[in-house]
Protein backbone atom coordinates (compact mmCIF):
# COMPACT_ATOMS: atom_id res chain seq x y z
CA UNK A 1 0.00 0.00 0.00
CA UNK A 2 1.19 3.57 -0.58
CA UNK A 3 0.82 6.44 1.58
CA UNK A 4 -1.81 7.56 -1.29
CA UNK A 5 -3.69 4.86 -0.96
CA UNK A 6 -3.84 4.43 2.60
CA UNK A 7 -4.81 8.58 2.79
CA UNK A 8 -7.85 7.10 0.47
CA UNK A 9 -8.75 4.64 3.14
CA UNK A 10 -8.35 6.81 5.86
CA UNK A 11 -10.96 9.34 3.90
CA UNK A 12 -13.00 6.79 2.85
CA UNK A 13 -13.93 5.59 6.66
CA UNK A 14 -14.94 9.47 7.49
CA UNK A 15 -17.09 10.21 4.62
CA UNK A 16 -19.16 7.13 5.43
CA UNK A 17 -19.32 7.35 8.65
CA UNK A 18 -19.18 11.54 9.63
CA UNK A 19 -19.13 13.47 5.89
CA UNK A 20 -21.97 11.76 4.47
CA UNK A 21 -23.62 11.04 7.33
CA UNK A 22 -24.00 14.93 7.91
CA UNK A 23 -24.73 15.76 4.75
CA UNK A 24 -27.51 13.40 4.16
CA UNK A 25 -29.23 14.07 7.65
CA UNK A 26 -28.13 17.59 8.30
CA UNK A 27 -29.94 16.85 11.28
CA UNK A 28 -27.81 14.90 12.85
CA UNK A 29 -25.12 18.08 13.26
CA UNK A 30 -27.81 19.72 15.92
CA UNK A 31 -27.30 16.38 17.57
CA UNK A 32 -23.60 15.86 17.96
CA UNK A 33 -23.32 19.56 18.96
CA UNK A 34 -26.04 19.18 21.89
CA UNK A 35 -25.01 15.83 23.15
CA UNK A 36 -22.04 17.10 25.51
CA UNK A 37 -23.86 20.17 26.93
CA UNK A 38 -26.48 18.59 28.83
CA UNK A 39 -25.17 17.86 31.71
CA UNK A 40 -22.62 20.65 31.37
CA UNK A 41 -25.32 22.98 31.89
CA UNK A 42 -27.23 20.91 34.75
CA UNK A 43 -24.35 21.51 36.48
CA UNK A 44 -23.85 24.72 36.23
CA UNK A 45 -27.35 25.52 37.19
CA UNK A 46 -26.79 23.91 40.41
CA UNK A 47 -23.64 25.27 41.44
CA UNK A 48 -24.87 28.68 40.30
CA UNK A 49 -21.43 28.26 37.62
CA UNK A 50 -19.07 27.92 40.36
CA UNK A 51 -18.50 24.27 39.27
CA UNK A 52 -18.37 25.77 35.18
CA UNK A 53 -14.95 25.14 34.83
CA UNK A 54 -14.66 21.51 36.24
CA UNK A 55 -18.24 20.65 33.96
CA UNK A 56 -16.64 22.00 30.79
CA UNK A 57 -13.47 19.98 31.51
CA UNK A 58 -15.88 16.97 31.81
CA UNK A 59 -17.23 17.28 28.96
CA UNK A 60 -14.05 17.10 27.01
CA UNK A 61 -13.61 14.13 28.90
CA UNK A 62 -17.23 12.42 28.20
CA UNK A 63 -16.87 13.97 24.50
CA UNK A 64 -13.76 11.96 23.58
CA UNK A 65 -15.22 8.65 25.57
CA UNK A 66 -18.81 9.27 23.97
CA UNK A 67 -16.66 8.59 20.38
CA UNK A 68 -15.50 5.46 21.52
CA UNK A 69 -18.96 4.34 22.25
CA UNK A 70 -20.22 5.50 19.72
CA UNK A 71 -17.67 3.48 17.25
CA UNK A 72 -18.53 0.38 18.44
CA UNK A 73 -22.26 1.51 17.98
CA UNK A 74 -21.19 2.35 14.24
CA UNK A 75 -18.63 -0.34 13.68
CA UNK A 76 -21.71 -2.76 14.84
CA UNK A 77 -24.12 -1.33 12.82
CA UNK A 78 -22.29 -1.45 9.63
CA UNK A 79 -20.94 -4.91 10.53
CA UNK A 80 -23.86 -6.73 11.51
CA UNK A 81 -26.74 -4.89 9.92
CA UNK A 82 -25.01 -4.29 6.35
CA UNK A 83 -22.38 -6.86 6.75
CA UNK A 84 -19.94 -4.13 5.51
CA UNK A 85 -16.93 -5.42 7.78
CA UNK A 86 -17.31 -8.79 5.47
CA UNK A 87 -17.30 -6.88 2.15
CA UNK A 88 -13.76 -4.54 3.43
CA UNK A 89 -12.52 -7.51 5.06
CA UNK A 90 -12.43 -9.48 1.47
CA UNK A 91 -10.25 -6.12 0.15
CA UNK A 92 -7.04 -4.88 0.69
CA UNK A 93 -7.80 -2.63 3.51
CA UNK A 94 -6.43 -3.63 6.66
CA UNK A 95 -7.86 -4.05 10.01
CA UNK A 96 -5.70 -0.81 11.37
CA UNK A 97 -6.90 1.61 8.88
CA UNK A 98 -10.17 0.55 9.02
CA UNK A 99 -10.53 1.22 12.38
CA UNK A 100 -8.26 4.15 12.27
CA UNK A 101 -10.43 5.99 9.86
CA UNK A 102 -13.36 5.05 11.88
CA UNK A 103 -11.87 6.52 15.03
CA UNK A 104 -11.06 9.73 13.15
CA UNK A 105 -14.48 9.68 11.79
CA UNK A 106 -15.99 10.00 15.51
CA UNK A 107 -13.56 12.93 16.45
CA UNK A 108 -14.77 14.92 12.99
CA UNK A 109 -18.63 14.13 13.80
CA UNK A 110 -17.53 15.56 17.62
CA UNK A 111 -15.74 18.14 15.85
CA UNK A 112 -19.00 20.86 15.79
CA UNK A 113 -19.24 19.56 20.15
CA UNK A 114 -15.03 20.33 20.15
CA UNK A 115 -15.22 24.01 18.93
CA UNK A 116 -17.66 25.17 21.09
CA UNK A 117 -16.74 23.34 23.80
CA UNK A 118 -12.86 24.70 23.18
CA UNK A 119 -14.57 28.15 23.26
CA UNK A 120 -15.98 27.52 26.65
CA UNK A 121 -12.69 26.54 28.04
CA UNK A 122 -10.65 29.48 26.70
CA UNK A 123 -13.37 31.83 28.36
CA UNK A 124 -14.10 29.61 31.88
CA UNK A 125 -10.61 27.60 32.26
CA UNK A 126 -8.04 29.53 33.49
CA UNK A 127 -5.09 27.58 33.96
CA UNK A 128 -1.04 27.13 32.11
CA UNK A 129 0.04 26.25 28.89
CA UNK A 130 1.11 23.11 30.69
CA UNK A 131 -2.64 22.98 32.36
CA UNK A 132 -4.33 23.39 28.68
CA UNK A 133 -1.85 20.50 27.89
CA UNK A 134 -2.81 18.48 29.83
CA UNK A 135 -6.42 18.37 28.73
CA UNK A 136 -5.32 17.88 25.62
CA UNK A 137 -2.98 14.55 26.83
CA UNK A 138 -5.84 13.53 28.99
CA UNK A 139 -8.38 14.05 25.75
CA UNK A 140 -5.97 12.19 23.65
CA UNK A 141 -5.49 9.16 26.07
CA UNK A 142 -8.83 8.63 26.82
CA UNK A 143 -10.06 8.77 23.35
CA UNK A 144 -7.47 5.78 22.52
CA UNK A 145 -8.96 4.09 25.43
CA UNK A 146 -12.49 4.30 24.42
CA UNK A 147 -11.80 3.68 20.43
CA UNK A 148 -9.54 0.21 20.72
CA UNK A 149 -12.95 -0.55 23.64
CA UNK A 150 -15.25 0.14 21.31
CA UNK A 151 -13.61 -1.73 18.34
CA UNK A 152 -12.69 -4.59 20.52
CA UNK A 153 -16.44 -4.92 21.54
CA UNK A 154 -18.10 -4.07 18.02
CA UNK A 155 -15.78 -7.04 16.44
CA UNK A 156 -17.16 -9.36 19.71
CA UNK A 157 -20.90 -8.68 19.09
CA UNK A 158 -22.51 -11.18 16.86
CA UNK A 159 -25.88 -8.54 16.61
CA UNK A 160 -27.34 -5.34 17.19
CA UNK A 161 -29.41 -6.24 20.76
CA UNK A 162 -25.95 -7.72 22.02
CA UNK A 163 -23.90 -4.88 20.65
CA UNK A 164 -26.77 -2.30 22.64
CA UNK A 165 -26.05 -4.47 25.66
CA UNK A 166 -22.36 -3.58 25.36
CA UNK A 167 -22.46 -0.34 24.87
CA UNK A 168 -25.06 -0.01 27.45
CA UNK A 169 -22.44 -1.94 30.09
CA UNK A 170 -19.77 0.84 28.83
CA UNK A 171 -21.78 3.96 29.44
CA UNK A 172 -22.62 3.33 32.88
CA UNK A 173 -19.03 1.88 34.16
CA UNK A 174 -17.44 5.21 31.76
CA UNK A 175 -19.75 7.95 32.49
CA UNK A 176 -22.77 7.29 34.54
CA UNK A 177 -20.12 6.18 37.75
CA UNK A 178 -17.34 8.49 37.58
CA UNK A 179 -17.70 11.99 38.53
CA UNK A 180 -16.60 13.93 35.60
CA UNK A 181 -18.71 16.68 35.78
CA UNK A 182 -17.98 17.39 39.25
CA UNK A 183 -15.66 16.59 42.06
CA UNK A 184 -15.18 13.13 43.17
CA UNK A 185 -15.44 14.70 46.85
CA UNK A 186 -19.43 15.20 46.24
CA UNK A 187 -19.82 11.76 46.26
CA UNK A 188 -20.09 9.56 49.75
CA UNK A 189 -17.09 7.59 50.58
CA UNK A 190 -18.14 4.08 50.27
CA UNK A 191 -19.03 5.42 46.45
CA UNK A 192 -15.89 7.09 45.73
CA UNK A 193 -14.70 3.68 45.63
CA UNK A 194 -16.99 2.27 43.29
CA UNK A 195 -15.70 5.40 41.33
CA UNK A 196 -12.60 4.50 41.16
CA UNK A 197 -13.16 0.98 39.40
CA UNK A 198 -13.48 3.59 36.24
CA UNK A 199 -10.67 5.22 34.66
CA UNK A 200 -12.99 8.08 33.39
CA UNK A 201 -12.51 9.31 37.08
CA UNK A 202 -8.95 9.03 36.83
CA UNK A 203 -9.08 11.03 34.13
CA UNK A 204 -11.63 13.68 35.75
CA UNK A 205 -8.94 14.39 38.62
CA UNK A 206 -6.40 15.25 36.23
CA UNK A 207 -8.54 17.56 34.38
CA UNK A 208 -10.06 19.26 37.58
CA UNK A 209 -7.00 19.20 39.24
CA UNK A 210 -5.85 21.76 36.30
CA UNK A 211 -8.68 23.88 36.36
CA UNK A 212 -7.52 24.64 40.12
CA UNK A 213 -11.05 24.42 41.65
CA UNK A 214 -10.34 21.21 43.52
CA UNK A 215 -6.27 20.38 44.05
CA UNK A 216 -4.87 16.97 44.35
CA UNK A 217 -1.64 15.99 45.09
CA UNK A 218 1.19 15.70 42.61
CA UNK A 219 1.32 12.25 43.42
CA UNK A 220 -1.84 11.34 43.27
CA UNK A 221 -1.96 12.70 40.03
CA UNK A 222 1.08 11.02 38.98
CA UNK A 223 -1.28 8.03 39.84
CA UNK A 224 -3.69 8.75 37.80
CA UNK A 225 -1.60 9.48 34.38
CA UNK A 226 0.18 5.90 35.60
CA UNK A 227 -3.61 4.60 35.65
CA UNK A 228 -4.90 5.79 32.62
CA UNK A 229 -1.74 5.19 30.42
CA UNK A 230 -1.65 1.56 31.90
CA UNK A 231 -5.55 0.65 31.07
CA UNK A 232 -5.58 2.01 27.50
CA UNK A 233 -2.29 -0.07 26.48
CA UNK A 234 -4.16 -3.05 27.98
CA UNK A 235 -7.01 -2.20 26.08
CA UNK A 236 -5.17 -1.21 23.00
CA UNK A 237 -3.35 -4.62 23.14
CA UNK A 238 -6.50 -7.04 23.75
CA UNK A 239 -7.83 -5.10 20.96
CA UNK A 240 -5.22 -5.98 18.78
CA UNK A 241 -5.16 -9.33 20.24
CA UNK A 242 -8.73 -10.12 21.21
CA UNK A 243 -10.50 -8.61 18.30
CA UNK A 244 -12.03 -10.70 15.54
CA UNK A 245 -11.20 -9.10 11.64
CA UNK A 246 -11.15 -12.74 10.06
CA UNK A 247 -13.69 -14.46 12.58
CA UNK A 248 -13.37 -17.78 14.26
CA UNK B 1 -2.12 -26.95 -16.06
CA UNK B 2 -0.72 -24.73 -13.36
CA UNK B 3 -1.85 -23.85 -9.74
CA UNK B 4 -1.97 -19.92 -11.07
CA UNK B 5 -5.26 -20.72 -13.07
CA UNK B 6 -6.69 -22.71 -10.28
CA UNK B 7 -8.85 -22.81 -7.03
CA UNK B 8 -8.29 -25.65 -5.03
CA UNK B 9 -9.78 -25.78 -1.81
CA UNK B 10 -7.98 -29.66 0.04
CA UNK B 11 -9.78 -30.53 3.13
CA UNK B 12 -12.05 -27.92 4.48
CA UNK B 13 -13.74 -28.22 7.72
CA UNK B 14 -15.44 -25.90 9.96
CA UNK B 15 -16.75 -26.47 13.14
CA UNK B 16 -19.15 -24.01 14.20
CA UNK B 17 -20.16 -25.58 17.49
CA UNK B 18 -18.66 -28.63 18.84
CA UNK B 19 -19.84 -31.71 17.04
CA UNK B 20 -21.79 -29.67 14.87
CA UNK B 21 -19.93 -29.63 11.30
CA UNK B 22 -20.81 -27.19 8.78
CA UNK B 23 -18.24 -27.83 6.51
CA UNK B 24 -16.91 -31.71 6.55
CA UNK B 25 -13.48 -31.92 4.81
CA UNK B 26 -14.37 -30.35 1.49
CA UNK B 27 -12.36 -30.63 -1.18
CA UNK B 28 -12.47 -28.81 -4.62
CA UNK B 29 -10.12 -27.84 -7.73
CA UNK B 30 -11.80 -26.07 -10.70
CA UNK B 31 -10.12 -23.44 -12.76
CA UNK B 32 -9.86 -19.96 -11.45
CA UNK B 33 -12.05 -18.18 -14.77
CA UNK B 34 -15.23 -18.06 -15.96
CA UNK B 35 -18.56 -18.76 -13.28
CA UNK B 36 -18.23 -21.27 -11.24
CA UNK B 37 -21.79 -21.90 -9.52
CA UNK B 38 -21.80 -23.37 -6.03
CA UNK B 39 -25.74 -24.62 -5.50
CA UNK B 40 -27.30 -26.49 -2.68
CA UNK B 41 -30.08 -26.83 -0.16
CA UNK B 42 -30.74 -23.84 2.72
CA UNK B 43 -27.84 -24.89 5.66
CA UNK B 44 -25.71 -26.72 2.86
CA UNK B 45 -22.75 -24.74 4.05
CA UNK B 46 -22.41 -22.56 0.62
CA UNK B 47 -22.12 -19.13 2.89
CA UNK B 48 -19.78 -20.54 4.91
CA UNK B 49 -17.58 -21.80 1.99
CA UNK B 50 -17.72 -18.33 0.32
CA UNK B 51 -16.66 -16.69 3.63
CA UNK B 52 -13.52 -18.90 4.12
CA UNK B 53 -12.67 -18.64 0.48
CA UNK B 54 -12.81 -14.64 0.83
CA UNK B 55 -10.80 -14.61 4.49
CA UNK B 56 -13.67 -13.57 6.40
CA UNK B 57 -13.96 -16.48 8.34
CA UNK B 58 -11.50 -19.10 9.85
CA UNK B 59 -11.51 -22.90 9.13
CA UNK B 60 -11.70 -25.66 11.81
CA UNK B 61 -9.20 -26.98 9.54
CA UNK B 62 -7.56 -27.54 5.55
CA UNK B 63 -7.03 -24.70 4.04
CA UNK B 64 -7.65 -23.38 -0.08
CA UNK B 65 -5.29 -21.96 -2.82
CA UNK B 66 -6.62 -18.92 -5.24
CA UNK B 67 -4.57 -18.58 -8.24
CA UNK B 68 -1.68 -19.84 -6.08
CA UNK B 69 -2.27 -18.09 -2.81
CA UNK B 70 -3.05 -19.40 0.42
CA UNK B 71 -6.01 -18.10 1.97
CA UNK B 72 -4.10 -18.27 5.48
CA UNK B 73 -0.52 -18.01 4.48
CA UNK B 74 -1.34 -15.58 1.64
CA UNK B 75 -4.36 -13.54 3.35
CA UNK B 76 -2.77 -10.02 2.22
CA UNK B 77 -1.71 -10.25 -1.20
CA UNK B 78 -5.40 -12.71 -1.82
CA UNK B 79 -7.22 -9.75 -0.44
CA UNK B 80 -5.90 -7.10 -2.98
CA UNK B 81 -7.76 -9.24 -6.00
CA UNK B 82 -10.55 -10.66 -4.26
CA UNK B 83 -14.13 -8.70 -3.49
CA UNK B 84 -17.10 -10.13 -2.23
CA UNK B 85 -20.69 -9.41 -1.86
CA UNK B 86 -22.24 -11.36 1.00
CA UNK B 87 -25.61 -12.90 1.45
CA UNK B 88 -27.13 -10.42 3.44
CA UNK B 89 -24.93 -7.48 2.66
CA UNK B 90 -26.98 -4.40 1.96
CA UNK B 91 -26.03 -0.94 0.26
CA UNK B 92 -25.51 1.37 3.72
CA UNK B 93 -28.66 3.46 4.22
CA UNK B 94 -27.75 6.83 4.80
CA UNK B 95 -25.85 6.78 1.79
CA UNK B 96 -26.51 7.04 -1.74
CA UNK B 97 -25.12 4.36 -4.73
CA UNK B 98 -22.06 6.87 -5.85
CA UNK B 99 -21.53 7.81 -2.37
CA UNK B 100 -21.25 4.26 -1.19
CA UNK B 101 -19.40 2.80 -4.11
CA UNK B 102 -17.10 6.04 -4.06
CA UNK B 103 -16.08 4.73 -0.78
CA UNK B 104 -15.79 0.97 -1.19
CA UNK B 105 -13.72 1.56 -4.01
CA UNK B 106 -11.49 4.20 -1.77
CA UNK B 107 -11.04 1.34 1.06
CA UNK B 108 -9.35 -0.46 -1.87
CA UNK B 109 -7.22 1.96 -1.91
CA UNK B 110 -8.19 4.03 -5.20
CA UNK B 111 -8.02 7.68 -4.69
CA UNK B 112 -11.45 9.70 -5.33
CA UNK B 113 -10.40 10.77 -8.68
CA UNK B 114 -10.54 7.12 -9.76
CA UNK B 115 -13.47 5.97 -7.89
CA UNK B 116 -15.55 8.37 -9.49
CA UNK B 117 -14.32 7.28 -13.73
CA UNK B 118 -14.62 3.48 -12.18
CA UNK B 119 -18.05 3.97 -10.65
CA UNK B 120 -19.75 5.67 -13.14
CA UNK B 121 -19.22 3.14 -15.58
CA UNK B 122 -20.06 0.45 -13.51
CA UNK B 123 -23.24 2.16 -12.14
CA UNK B 124 -23.73 2.74 -16.38
CA UNK B 125 -23.27 -0.65 -17.18
CA UNK B 126 -25.93 -2.14 -14.66
CA UNK B 127 -28.45 0.36 -15.71
CA UNK B 128 -28.63 1.61 -12.22
CA UNK B 129 -27.59 5.45 -12.65
CA UNK B 130 -30.82 7.08 -12.45
CA UNK B 131 -30.74 5.93 -8.84
CA UNK B 132 -27.03 6.91 -8.04
CA UNK B 133 -28.41 10.24 -5.77
CA UNK B 134 -31.16 8.73 -3.98
CA UNK B 135 -30.21 7.28 -0.55
CA UNK B 136 -29.97 3.21 -0.46
CA UNK B 137 -32.45 2.81 2.22
CA UNK B 138 -35.17 4.27 -0.46
CA UNK B 139 -34.08 1.92 -3.08
CA UNK B 140 -35.87 -1.43 -4.07
CA UNK B 141 -34.41 -4.54 -3.16
CA UNK B 142 -33.05 -5.62 -6.06
CA UNK B 143 -31.52 -2.42 -7.00
CA UNK B 144 -29.84 -2.48 -3.40
CA UNK B 145 -28.61 -5.51 -4.60
CA UNK B 146 -27.52 -4.22 -8.27
CA UNK B 147 -25.25 -1.49 -6.16
CA UNK B 148 -23.48 -4.15 -4.72
CA UNK B 149 -22.79 -6.14 -7.67
CA UNK B 150 -22.01 -2.90 -9.17
CA UNK B 151 -19.81 -1.99 -6.06
CA UNK B 152 -17.78 -5.20 -7.02
CA UNK B 153 -17.46 -4.90 -10.90
CA UNK B 154 -15.98 -1.49 -10.02
CA UNK B 155 -13.24 -2.83 -8.16
CA UNK B 156 -11.70 -4.46 -10.92
CA UNK B 157 -10.78 -7.50 -8.28
CA UNK B 158 -9.70 -10.29 -10.19
CA UNK B 159 -11.79 -12.69 -8.38
CA UNK B 160 -15.40 -11.95 -7.36
CA UNK B 161 -17.10 -13.65 -4.75
CA UNK B 162 -21.55 -13.52 -4.96
CA UNK B 163 -23.06 -15.14 -2.43
CA UNK B 164 -26.42 -15.67 -3.82
CA UNK B 165 -26.65 -12.52 -6.30
CA UNK B 166 -30.02 -13.04 -8.07
CA UNK B 167 -32.13 -13.74 -4.62
CA UNK B 168 -34.90 -11.00 -4.46
CA UNK B 169 -34.35 -10.14 -8.24
CA UNK B 170 -37.35 -9.96 -10.56
CA UNK B 171 -37.69 -12.01 -14.01
CA UNK B 172 -36.25 -8.95 -16.24
CA UNK B 173 -33.48 -7.69 -13.42
CA UNK B 174 -32.14 -11.31 -12.83
CA UNK B 175 -31.89 -11.47 -17.03
CA UNK B 176 -29.87 -8.41 -17.12
CA UNK B 177 -27.45 -9.37 -13.98
CA UNK B 178 -26.58 -12.68 -15.64
CA UNK B 179 -25.74 -10.76 -19.22
CA UNK B 180 -23.82 -8.39 -16.67
CA UNK B 181 -21.81 -11.71 -15.27
CA UNK B 182 -21.18 -13.12 -18.32
CA UNK B 183 -19.47 -10.36 -19.75
CA UNK B 184 -17.72 -9.80 -16.98
CA UNK B 185 -16.40 -13.78 -16.43
CA UNK B 186 -14.39 -13.12 -19.37
CA UNK B 187 -11.12 -11.63 -17.65
CA UNK B 188 -12.82 -12.31 -13.86
CA UNK B 189 -13.27 -15.79 -11.87
CA UNK B 190 -16.50 -15.31 -10.54
CA UNK B 191 -17.54 -17.50 -7.70
CA UNK B 192 -21.08 -17.30 -6.92
CA UNK B 193 -23.89 -19.53 -5.07
CA UNK B 194 -27.79 -20.26 -5.99
CA UNK B 195 -30.27 -22.18 -5.04
CA UNK B 196 -30.74 -22.73 -8.76
CA UNK B 197 -29.49 -25.06 -11.16
CA UNK B 198 -31.10 -23.06 -13.64
CA UNK B 199 -29.08 -20.34 -13.35
CA UNK B 200 -26.19 -22.42 -12.83
CA UNK B 201 -26.95 -23.76 -16.25
CA UNK B 202 -27.46 -20.51 -17.76
CA UNK B 203 -24.16 -18.92 -16.32
CA UNK B 204 -21.69 -21.38 -14.67
CA UNK B 205 -18.80 -23.33 -16.80
CA UNK B 206 -18.44 -25.45 -13.54
CA UNK B 207 -21.75 -26.21 -11.20
CA UNK B 208 -20.89 -27.70 -7.94
CA UNK B 209 -23.40 -28.86 -5.87
CA UNK B 210 -23.07 -28.99 -2.27
CA UNK B 211 -25.19 -31.01 0.28
CA UNK B 212 -24.84 -31.11 4.41
CA UNK B 213 -21.17 -29.85 3.80
CA UNK B 214 -19.91 -32.55 1.33
CA UNK B 215 -19.53 -31.85 -2.22
CA UNK B 216 -21.73 -33.92 -4.10
CA UNK B 217 -21.11 -33.47 -8.12
CA UNK B 218 -19.25 -31.43 -9.70
CA UNK B 219 -19.29 -30.83 -13.46
CA UNK B 220 -20.34 -28.92 -16.42
CA UNK B 221 -24.52 -29.20 -16.51
CA UNK B 222 -23.89 -31.92 -19.29
CA UNK B 223 -21.65 -33.82 -17.04
CA UNK B 224 -24.27 -33.66 -14.27
CA UNK B 225 -27.30 -34.57 -16.38
CA UNK B 226 -25.31 -37.61 -17.38
CA UNK B 227 -24.64 -38.79 -13.68
CA UNK B 228 -28.55 -39.37 -13.37
CA UNK B 229 -29.18 -42.93 -13.96
CA UNK B 230 -32.76 -42.35 -14.49
CA UNK B 231 -33.18 -39.47 -17.32
CA UNK B 232 -36.99 -39.89 -17.46
CA UNK B 233 -39.85 -39.32 -15.21
CA UNK B 234 -43.57 -40.49 -15.61
CA UNK B 235 -45.85 -38.51 -13.39
CA UNK B 236 -49.32 -40.02 -12.18
CA UNK B 237 -52.01 -37.31 -12.18
CA UNK B 238 -54.47 -39.12 -10.88
CA UNK B 239 -54.87 -40.31 -7.01
CA UNK B 240 -54.62 -43.71 -5.69
CA UNK B 241 -52.65 -45.08 -8.94
CA UNK B 242 -49.59 -46.62 -8.34
CA UNK B 243 -46.98 -48.50 -10.85
CA UNK B 244 -44.33 -50.31 -9.52
CA UNK B 245 -41.30 -49.75 -12.13
CA UNK B 246 -39.17 -52.74 -13.34
CA UNK B 247 -36.01 -50.03 -13.18
CA UNK B 248 -35.98 -46.98 -11.78
CA UNK B 249 -37.40 -45.36 -8.42
CA UNK B 250 -40.81 -44.53 -7.33
CA UNK B 251 -41.38 -41.08 -5.35
CA UNK B 252 -43.97 -39.89 -3.58
CA UNK B 253 -44.94 -35.98 -4.06
CA UNK B 254 -45.71 -33.50 -1.87
CA UNK B 255 -49.08 -33.62 -4.12
CA UNK B 256 -49.88 -37.18 -3.00
CA UNK B 257 -49.21 -38.15 -6.43
CA UNK B 258 -46.46 -40.66 -7.29
CA UNK B 259 -43.79 -40.01 -9.76
CA UNK B 260 -41.28 -42.58 -11.74
CA UNK B 261 -37.78 -41.88 -12.95
CA UNK B 262 -36.71 -44.54 -14.97
CA UNK B 263 -35.14 -45.33 -17.90
CA UNK B 264 -36.70 -44.36 -21.38
CA UNK B 265 -37.45 -47.71 -22.54
CA UNK B 266 -39.22 -47.97 -19.50
CA UNK B 267 -40.91 -44.76 -19.19
CA UNK B 268 -42.67 -46.16 -22.68
CA UNK B 269 -43.68 -49.32 -21.20
CA UNK B 270 -45.25 -47.47 -18.30
CA UNK B 271 -46.82 -44.96 -20.45
CA UNK B 272 -48.16 -47.49 -22.65
CA UNK B 273 -49.58 -49.17 -19.18
CA UNK B 274 -51.05 -46.32 -17.88
CA UNK B 275 -53.13 -45.16 -21.36
CA UNK B 276 -54.28 -48.95 -21.49
CA UNK B 277 -55.71 -48.33 -17.93
CA UNK B 278 -57.26 -44.86 -18.57
CA UNK B 279 -55.32 -43.09 -16.49
CA UNK B 280 -54.14 -39.54 -16.65
CA UNK B 281 -50.19 -39.15 -16.41
CA UNK B 282 -47.22 -36.87 -17.58
CA UNK B 283 -43.84 -38.55 -19.30
CA UNK B 284 -40.87 -35.73 -19.50
CA UNK B 285 -36.92 -35.99 -19.24
CA UNK B 286 -36.20 -34.80 -15.81
CA UNK B 287 -36.15 -31.38 -14.79
CA UNK B 288 -33.91 -29.24 -13.79
CA UNK B 289 -35.15 -29.73 -9.92
CA UNK B 290 -35.67 -33.47 -10.58
CA UNK B 291 -31.78 -33.32 -11.21
CA UNK B 292 -31.24 -31.37 -8.25
CA UNK B 293 -32.91 -33.36 -6.20
CA UNK B 294 -32.02 -36.72 -7.24
CA UNK B 295 -28.12 -35.34 -6.47
CA UNK B 296 -28.21 -34.21 -3.03
CA UNK B 297 -30.57 -37.21 -2.10
CA UNK B 298 -27.75 -39.30 -3.07
CA UNK B 299 -24.47 -38.83 -2.90
CA UNK B 300 -22.80 -39.06 -6.29
CA UNK B 301 -18.75 -39.88 -5.44
CA UNK B 302 -17.43 -36.17 -5.77
CA UNK B 303 -14.04 -36.91 -7.97
CA UNK B 304 -10.89 -36.55 -6.22
CA UNK B 305 -9.70 -32.64 -6.96
CA UNK B 306 -5.98 -33.75 -7.56
CA UNK B 307 -7.01 -36.38 -10.17
CA UNK B 308 -9.13 -34.03 -12.31
CA UNK B 309 -8.02 -32.43 -15.74
CA UNK B 310 -9.47 -29.89 -17.55
CA UNK B 311 -8.84 -28.64 -20.74
N1 LIG C 1 -22.14 -18.20 12.79
C1 LIG C 1 -22.63 -19.44 12.88
N2 LIG C 1 -22.65 -20.10 14.06
C2 LIG C 1 -23.12 -21.36 14.16
N3 LIG C 1 -23.61 -22.07 13.14
C3 LIG C 1 -23.63 -21.48 11.92
C4 LIG C 1 -23.15 -20.14 11.73
N4 LIG C 1 -23.28 -19.83 10.42
C5 LIG C 1 -23.83 -20.92 9.83
N5 LIG C 1 -24.04 -21.91 10.73
C6 LIG C 1 -24.58 -23.25 10.42
O1 LIG C 1 -23.76 -23.86 9.44
C7 LIG C 1 -24.54 -24.55 8.48
C8 LIG C 1 -24.24 -24.03 7.08
O2 LIG C 1 -24.71 -22.70 6.98
P1 LIG C 1 -24.48 -21.81 5.69
O3 LIG C 1 -24.91 -20.43 6.02
O4 LIG C 1 -23.10 -21.98 5.22
O5 LIG C 1 -25.49 -22.47 4.65
P2 LIG C 1 -25.94 -21.98 3.19
O6 LIG C 1 -25.68 -23.11 2.27
O7 LIG C 1 -25.31 -20.70 2.85
O8 LIG C 1 -27.50 -21.82 3.37
P3 LIG C 1 -28.52 -20.76 2.70
O9 LIG C 1 -28.85 -21.28 1.35
O10 LIG C 1 -29.70 -20.82 3.59
O11 LIG C 1 -27.85 -19.44 2.67
C9 LIG C 1 -25.99 -24.39 8.92
O12 LIG C 1 -26.34 -25.52 9.65
C10 LIG C 1 -25.97 -23.17 9.81
O13 LIG C 1 -26.95 -23.26 10.79
MG1 LIG D 1 -25.97 -18.87 2.47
Amino acid sequence: MTSRSIISQLKASIMVNAIYAMINYPIVLVSTILAPFSLLLVITFISRGALTPIAIGGALIMTMISSGTSLQQDLSHLKNDFKVQDMVVSSPVTAWIYLLGMSISELVYALPALVVLTVLAALYVHTSAFGYLSIMGVMLVMFTFACSLGFLLSTLSSDVVQGWAFSGIVSTVLSALPPVYYPITYIPKPFQIIAYLSPATYAAQIVQNVTGLTSFSPTTIEIDWVVIIIVTIIILTLAVKRSKWRED
Amino acid sequence: MTNMEQLTVKGLTKEYEKGKRALKSFSLAVPAKGIFALIGRNGAGKTTLIRILSTQLSPTSGTAQISGLDILKDTDALREIIACVPQEGRAVGWLTPRQFLSSYLMWRGFTSKEANLLLEKSLDELGIKKYADTLNRLLSGGTKRKVLVGMVMASGAKVIFLDEPTTGLDPISRDELWRTLVKLKKDHFIFLTTHYLEEAEKLADKIGVVEDGKLMALGTMAELRRKVKYPYSVKILSDHTVIKPRRGELIKGVDGHYQIVTTEKEAGRISKQLINRGVKFSMNPLTLDDIFYYIVRKPIEAENYDQQEYY
